[in-house]
């Protein structure tokens, strides 16, 4: 239980990581792009219907946004896991904490990536 | 042990107690990651409306640029930054980084949260130069 725990606190820690950097990012072009486009001189209006499209064709990116929020849900969902568990400790409050932050990442999980695919196809 | 312990639950949040200004870090820490889950899943579903075509997606474009909205993604924003970096710090510092060197408990002790207060001290001085940058970008409201 203890290394379970332990994994589960190291790939949280990792998924901090990729959020820090890829999320930085995304945050950094998208809603910060007059000033992004100081430094990048080909950041252009990153959330216009023709960018979006373009973006949702791309493979790579698709799979990219996939992965990110995959990311971005477990650490969150985590977090969200920790905070709970402080608060209620009894063994049947942990159970449901964990089927609620199951349920509440991978159903999040699906609905983000089905939109991704579904733009992805219809483009 | 008096004042607040593990059983005081979200109580315990409130007292930085001898972690002193660490501790608000840590209320923060969690107050901005509840908010960015928050934002997320509400991010997930407002993207989704990609699917249902361009006019769908320039008229709710064109909501976010209501200032309530912006200063609401302002404030995303601000916890992305400080939780970012604060999150960093406490990786690092759990990894052994900017703890100091292990010492003989000689009178008057010292806390290893002097060594780690430089590197706290830092990193928040750079959450707050972009907190600042990131106003001025995002808070100019059209027209």
């Amino acid at each position: 239980m203890r290394s379970r725990n332990l994994k589960f606190w190291l790939l949280n820690a990792i998924c901090g990581l990729i959020i820090l950097v890829f999320a930085g990012m995304h945050l950094a072009s998208f809603h910060l792009d007059d000033m992004m486009a100081l430094v990048f001189t080909n950041s252009t209006e990153p959330l216009a219907w023709a960018q979006v499209s373009a973006r949702g064709a791309n493979l790579a990116y698709a799979i990219g946004y996939v992965i990110l929020l995959g990311t971005a849900l477990f650490h969150g969902f985590y977090g969200l896991h920790t905070v709970l568990t402080e608060v209620w400790s009894s063994k049947r409050a942990v159970a449901a904490v964990n089927l609620l932050c199951w349920l509440g990442g991978l159903g999040m999980f699906a609905i983000g990536t089905a939109a991704a695919i579904y733009f992805h196809v219809m483009l | 042990m008096k004042g607040y312990t593990h059983g005081s639950g979200i109580f315990a949040w409130l007292a930085g107690g001898r972690r002193g200004f660490e501790g608000y870090l840590y209320l923060l820490h969690r107050i901005s990651g509840l908010a960015l889950l928050l934002f997320l899943m509400a991010h997930v579903f407002l993207t989704s409306t990609r699917l249902l075509g361009e006019e769908v997606w320039e008229a709710v474009m064109a909501t976010t640029h209501h200032p309530v909205l912006m200063f609401a993604e302002y404030l995303v924003f601000a916890a992305f930054v400080f939780h970012a970096l604060n999150g960093l710090r406490l990786v690092l510092v759990e990894l052994g980084f900017a703890v100091g060197k292990p010492d003989r408990p000689v009178y008057p002790y010292k806390s290893s949260l002097d060594s780690q207060r430089v590197l706290m001290i830092v990193l928040m001085i750079i959450t707050g130069v972009l907190i600042a940058l990131g106003g001025f970008e995002i808070l100019k409201f059209p027209g």
